[in-house]
């Protein structure tokens, strides 16, 4: 398979992959990224949003 | 029956479509959807609720990336549910991931802004994440599930 690198087009087989991933009340993410000769040349990001905050409304009552 | 006190939740979500005025402004030109985007913010910015502009300071650069952000994808109108005689949510999810393509962006970033580019770009809301780089990659945005406990935007009344 080949990808974008900061060199061109390269063949993942020629470059060492590292992934990993946080899970959290927020998020899930998870990264991959293929390293040549010690340089990060490529790092891909995918974030999974959980939810947000609500904003909360209230009608007022009559004292 | 009774009555309860209560703000109606159709009024939620006619806040998320522009139904009610009570100001003078904007002028609104027709009755389409506006056009909204999305930007990264560095780490480093202060993006937060007092934000009401879009602007490019603090805004991430790098290859591949246009200041401003990019399109978010809107196919589905805001819904409004109530949960109970006196309280409801109203409710909206962008229809898609915001996906930036072949991008390099050096300086560790952890917000996204959106923002309405038909009204000025008035700032709609703020979304942190755990702080990032990408180089000559994707960094994809996957929206929360559209209902009435986690979508993206959500007006509640309890």
């Amino acid at each position: 398979m080949h990808i974008t690198t900061t060199k061109g087009l390269m063949d993942t087989d020629l470059l060492e992959c590292k992934e990993g991933n946080v899970d959290n009340d927020c998020e899930c993410t998870d990264w991959v990224e293929y390293w040549l000769g010690g340089e990060c040349v490529h790092r891909s990001v995918h974030v999974r949003l959980k939810t947000s905050p609500a904003l909360f409304a209230e009608a007022a009552a009559f004292a | 029956m009774s009555n309860s006190q209560a703000m109606a939740t159709s009024f939620l979500g006619q806040l998320l479509t522009g139904t009610h005025n009570f100001g003078s402004s904007p002028t609104r030109a027709g009755a389409t959807a506006d056009s909204f985007k999305a930007a990264l913010f560095l780490a480093s910015g202060t993006r937060n609720a007092a934000s009401t502009t879009y602007s490019v300071t603090d805004e991430v650069s790098g290859a591949g990336y246009t200041a401003g952000g990019i399109a978010v994808t809107n196919a589905s109108a805001p819904s409004a549910t109530n949960s109970s005689a006196t309280a409801g949510v109203g409710y909206w999810t962008p229809s898609a991931s915001l996906v930036y393509t072949t991008v390099t962006l050096a300086t560790a970033f952890d917000a996204v802004m959106i923002y309405n580019s038909t009204q000025g770009d008035k700032t709609v809301s703020v979304h942190t994440f755990g702080s990032q780089t990408v180089t000559a990659g994707t960094f994809t945005l996957t929206m929360p599930t559209n209902d009435t406990a986690a979508a993206l935007l959500r007006l509640a009344t309890t």
